[in-house]
């Protein structure tokens, strides 16, 4: 890659601030390193990656609301976690957080159970009890 | 506390970054792409059972971690490493130490660290920055890939080091305490090379090295029949992402790694070395045309079976080329 090929596709993922390192030749052939705001190809792919979660979000979100699914649910989509790392967090089994999915199995759930899912979620315990 | 003096030099990748930083924090001047090279940080791996988010894993890299022992180890660098079974242990200790003015490495998970944009922020838990001093409780720090210093707070700092997760960081800090004033680097620039090269070339597994670039050539032709359309697209965002994501420094690491042969090719007066690193520079611009194509493929959301097919060409491509060039390499 030339230096002057160096892209700067910037966009709003960056917040038009962020810029990384990369590495090409100038006119000598000699590596220097130059900023670059971005490139489409990564730009690309990191927005597909968001729609995913968004996504996955919006439809936990739904199955919450219907009574399908309990906020553990959700909040972990959120979270951008998944089952393994959930579980790690609140040092429970991944059976046991997937049971705590199931809305009757939440409402049974202790103050100290609820208190640790809101802190693995950096929300309120009220906030983990009522979604919005 | 004393001054809080810490040269902050931006670089590509994290972890060759911050040995770069600190090395040259204690006299030892080394850069990110030499640290790189000494540290035999170009590798491929396809690993389509270690799935992150159901995605399969791609890594152009060699393991966090390994760069920064063999530097030490080829440099004669002595580090201190510390891991910690609580945070308030782990924060206790990262005090006493910047109150002595030493620079520290951090190992902590991007998630947590509010300095970045939010669209970075994923669970990832191998990045490496430096903490450099305190100021009215907030936290100085030197990450590498970021324009210029910055300030963390210690709520942040403390979730992000002790982040839960695979590989959990558990708070683990490094600084060195013993840095040769002078060190030659041809040894080291050997060692590295010649191990890069067994590493590209010589694991008798299908997945790693060259032969990994392969097995994941084989496996892209097949995206759209085996996991459909929805699914091929992120398989394929995650190589893009796993290439070109902040911290290669371009094509994954391949531009990074023909600097470093540049620089070596002065050191050790071989300008047969500065002829390979333009080499891997074309194999360099042949791994961004594919992630061109494969950006253009996931955008238009069209899984048919002829632009897989072509994607997997191009990694053909690309393998043969990076073959023939570590085979040069590793006769120099």
């Amino acid at each position: 890659m030339k230096k002057d090929e160096v892209p700067q596709d910037s966009d709003n993922l960056h917040e038009g601030t962020f810029k990384q390192i990369m590495y090409a030749v100038d006119n000598t052939g000699n590596y220097v390193q130059v900023q670059s705001a971005g490139w489409e190809p990564e730009n690309i792919a990191l927005t597909q990656a968001w729609e995913e979660v968004n996504e996955k979000v919006a439809a936990a979100k739904v199955l919450v609301q219907s009574g399908e699914i309990s906020p553990v649910a959700y909040y972990m989509e959120k979270n951008l976690m998944d089952l393994a790392l959930l579980a790690n967090y609140v040092g429970k089994f991944q059976w046991q957080v997937k049971r705590h999915m199931k809305p009757a199995v939440f409402r049974g759930l202790s103050d100290k159970m609820l208190q640790r899912y809101a802190d693995a979620f950096k929300i309120s315990k009220d906030d983990l009890l009522h979604i919005k | 506390m004393n001054s809080h003096q810490f040269h902050h030099t931006q670089t590509a990748h994290c972890e060759s970054g911050v040995i770069s930083n600190l090395l040259g924090h204690h006299g030892l001047k080394i850069s990110e792409p030499m640290a790189f090279g000494i540290g035999a940080g170009i590798f491929f791996g396809h690993l389509p059972f270690v799935k992150v988010n159901g995605v399969p894993g791609t890594t152009y890299r060699i393991w966090p971690g390994a760069i920064f022992q063999r530097v030490c180890k080829r440099l004669g660098v002595k580090m201190e490493t510390a891991k910690f079974s609580s945070p308030e242990k782990g924060m206790a200790a990262l005090d006493q130490v910047i109150a002595n003015g030493t620079p520290v490495g951090l190992l902590s998970s991007v998630y947590y660290l509010p300095y970045f944009p939010p669209s970075y922020r994923f669970h990832f838990n191998a990045h490496n920055l430096v903490v450099y001093g305190k100021r009215e409780d907030q936290y100085l720090v030197s990450d590498p890939v970021m324009d210029t210093v910055t300030e963390i707070d210690p709520e942040s700092l403390a979730q992000a080091r002790f982040a839960k997760g695979f590989p959990a960081p558990k708070g683990k800090m490094y600084y060195p305490v013993h840095v040769p004033g002078k060190a030659s680097f041809e040894k080291p620039i050997k060692e590295g090379i010649a191990q890069s090269c067994h590493y590209m070339l010589k694991i008798p597994l299908p997945m790693f090295g060259v032969k990994g670039i392969r097995f994941l050539a084989n496996r892209v032709k097949d995206y759209p029949q085996k996991v459909g359309e929805r699914k091929s697209a992120l398989y394929l965002g995650n190589v893009i992402r796993m290439q070109e994501e902040i911290g290669t420094g371009g094509a994954g690491f391949r531009f990074v790694y023909a600097a470093f042969l540049q620089e070596s090719a002065v050191l050790l007066n071989k300008p047969e070395l500065s002829r390979l690193a333009t080499e891997l520079t074309q194999a360099g611009d042949l791994w961004r045309n594919f992630a061109f194509a494969a950006g253009r493929v996931c955008k238009s959301r069209s899984a048919d079976n002829v632009s897989y097919k072509e994607l997997s060409e191009m990694l053909m491509q690309c393998a043969a080329t990076e073959e023939t060039f570590f085979k040069k390499l590793a006769r120099i």
